[in-house]
């Protein structure tokens, strides 16, 4: 039709997602011509180094896009100050995440299976174990969900968000499927998440193609301008756009892991490897929280002035989404017995919480949401960077039974992830003990922490929207939540550690004989072998312990960080609090 | 023929892939639903673009369909290793994690 007109591209705007992805990229090459004895060691500079060159491109921009927002690519990538601020913390957050997935821990082993494509107790499991393989294409896989994930947080443009979107997922389905230990549960976690995630991004896309249908244009602003001066090409239509804008929100609420499409999180944080558990949980949240607040906002902006009743409704789904999810996040969260599984819950709660602070469509909600989002990750990275820590540990009686990190009789073994089996671990290993309840403190929302402020500025965000009894709804979910925060505490601190040795041999209680593998694929999975996958073969002869195993000093760098990130934002808010203010100005 | 019968039409397939992800038991099946949902997308995209007489939407279904075509590879790739593993891709089957 016309002629081709070359776009302008402000390359620098685009710096901190080119760094990531192009990191990525650089990583894949890296697998193929670097020898396999320097991979892993060079994988992980470059993507740390990725990760920080992004951040440090992010403070680089914030004075510029505080002054003034740029659209980048006729508005494929639209830099506020919110945008750029949800890069930063997905930037940080990913840095911290991947220091917990590169700590191989004493033991010298990472979290990931040596070759993820072998089927668990086969020979050819075992020979891959025994010649040291290990599979050092996590993390680029880990910088392309980084960059999909910072690109998401900060596009106006529908299509480019559903293409981040994928960008984001497809490689943490394949992450999941990794574990080197349970590995039926991790490649389990991986199918429900695949299927699911599908699911949700198949509902999106036809939101997508509806809001195309009723306003001609995929980009957020225009679509709330067109709205506004009513120039739209298919006159009284607006079911196409209440449809479109609810699928996408659907969409969006699967990824924040919302009430009622909430039900992969559980399984797929207890399935996952753990650092990836981490990871995930913090950085995806943060990306669809973000995109969640940018659709909603830009399209209420056109909503609100044509049709106040369309956003009434649509104010009401939200405030029923939060309370559904806070509800279940807390009531449920509150009789687990694993602990991978209660963090799982309580990020279904905190999303709850961050759904309190949105639906309110208050001034301050992008600011208090960042915040939110910033105290959030860093006690959800410390959180899980601490259970990969906590392990199984097989040994004979009669051997002596200290606390170091690997006694020569036992093979450690994956994590203790039964909150039972969490009991005395306040003597084991009283500073990891006093971090991680400093992080379940956070997220509990305690004065003097990271999460009190989050909490206090989302719910002061439901308040401004006039949504007060949806405040005091938050602060009652609080509460339950402290109490099962409290019960993990109580457990760690203040149980007696001591096992029996009798009970400890009951094979229902430690676990199922199967296979004699001690570490890696659990057994033999044909026919009713199934169950005992989960589990590690214990002998008569033999008991679990529980034991601390020592970090390598990446996961140490950051629990160590996490915890006093946390402590610095509850105690000094302003530091942070200032910076993310700026995220409020310029809504457009 | 009226155009907007072809917006119908791309509302039933979705219906259809929908009720298939929720409905069907195989893995693979569940998949074909998810394909299915995203060309009824593709559908719609391409309708509303004639309809607009836009290129925009023509163009976005060929995005589409590259994420299509890049969800296989992965979808694929994790059912097969689990039915590797297990001789069974039925998504009953895959209960050891219980929600």
């Amino acid at each position: 039709m016309n002629e081709f007109v070359a776009p302008e591209i402000d390359w620098l705007a685009l710096a901190p997602l080119i760094v990531v992805l192009g990191a990525g990229v650089v990583g894949v090459l890296l697998e193929a011509f670097v020898p396999a004895r320097a991979r892993r060691v060079t994988q992980i500079v470059l993507t740390l180094a990725a990760l920080a060159g992004g951040l440090a491109f992010v403070v680089y921009l914030w004075p510029q896009i505080v002054a003034q927002p740029v659209q980048v690519v006729g508005g494929s990538v639209t830099l506020t100050p919110f945008a750029l601020g949800a890069q930063g913390i997905i930037a940080l957050l990913a840095f911290l995440g991947v220091l917990v997935v590169a700590d191989r821990t004493a033991t010298g082993q990472d979290a990931f299976a040596p070759t993820a494509s072998a089927v668990p107790g086969t020979s050819y499991e075992d020979l891959a174990r025994k010649s040291g393989l290990e599979q050092t294409e996590i993390y680029p896989l880990l910088l392309f969900a980084a960059g999909g994930m910072m690109l998401f947080a900060s596009t106006d443009d529908l299509i480019v968000m559903f293409i981040a979107l994928e960008v984001l997922s497809l490689p943490l389905y394949v992450l999941c499927a990794t574990a080197r230990r349970r590995r039926l549960l991790s490649q389990e976690a991986a199918a429900k998440y695949f299927l699911l995630g599908a699911f949700a991004s198949a509902l999106f896309i036809f939101g997508v193609a509806l809001i195309y249908g009723f306003a001609g244009t995929v980009r957020l602003l225009e679509i709330a301008q067109r709205v506004q001066q009513g120039a739209l090409p298919l006159e009284g239509m607006s079911a196409l756009l209440v449809a479109g804008v609810l699928l996408v929100t659907v969409g969006l609420l699967f990824k924040v892991g919302a009430v009622p499409f909430h039900a992969w999180t559980p399984d797929v944080y207890t399935g996952a490897p753990t650092p990836i558990t981490g990871f995930m949980a913090a950085c995806t949240k943060a990306a669809a929280v973000a995109a969640l607040v940018e659709v909603l906002y830009r399209i209420s902006i056109g909503v609100q002035a044509v049709d106040p009743e369309i956003m009434r409704q649509l104010q009401v789904v939200v405030v029923v989404v939060a309370v559904l999810t806070m509800a279940v996040g807390t009531v449920i969260g509150s009789v687990q017995t694993d602990v991978k599984r209660l963090l799982a819950y309580s990020s279904i709660a905190h999303a709850g919480f961050l759904l309190v602070g949105i639906a309110g469509f208050g001034p301050q909600v992008q600011s208090s949401t960042l915040f939110y989002l910033l105290a959030y990750g860093i006690a959800t990275i410390g959180a899980f960077a601490v259970v990969t820590l906590v392990r199984e540990r097989r040994v004979t009686p009669g051997a002596q039974e200290d606390n170091g990190p690997v006694a020569d009789d036992g093979v450690v073994l994956g994590e203790a992830t039964e909150i039972a089996q969490w009991a005395g671990l306040g003597r084991k290993a009283p500073w990891l003990t006093a971090a991680f309840a400093l992080f379940l403190l956070s997220m509990a929302g305690i004065p003097l922490t990271a999460g009190f402020i989050a909490k206090f500025g989302a719910f002061a965000g439901a308040t401004s929207g006039g949504l007060w009894w949806l405040a005091v709804l938050g602060v009652l979910a609080s509460v339950v939540a402290v109490a099962f925060y409290l019960r993990l505490l109580v457990v760690m601190v203040f149980q007696p550690g001591t096992v029996e040795p009798d009970s400890q041999a009951e094979p229902v209680e430690t676990g199922v004989p199967t296979s004699s593998t001690g570490d890696g694929g659990e057994g033999p999975t044909e026919g009713g072998g199934v169950a005992t996958a989960t589990k590690v073969q214990v002998t008569a002869a033999q008991r679990v312990v529980v034991t601390v195993v020592r970090s390598r000093g990446p996961a140490a760098v950051a629990i160590a960080v996490c915890a006093i990130a946390t402590v610095i934002l509850g105690v000094f808010p302003s530091l942070v609090l200032n910076l993310v203010a700026e995220a409020s100005k310029f809504v457009p | 023929m009226d155009i907007t019968n072809y917006v119908v039409l791309a509302a039933v397939l979705f219906a259809v892939g929908a009720t298939t992800v929720l409905l069907r038991r195989n893995a693979i099946v569940v998949f074909m639903g998810v394909e299915l949902m995203l060309n009824a997308t593709n559908l719609a995209f391409v309708t509303f673009a004639r309809m607009h007489g836009d290129l925009t939407g023509q163009v976005l279904a060929f995005f589409v369909m590259v994420v299509a075509a890049a969800e296989v590879v992965v979808g694929l790739a994790i059912i097969v290793t689990i039915f590797r593993t297990r001789r069974s891709a039925s998504v009953d089957d895959v209960n050891l994690l219980k929600g």
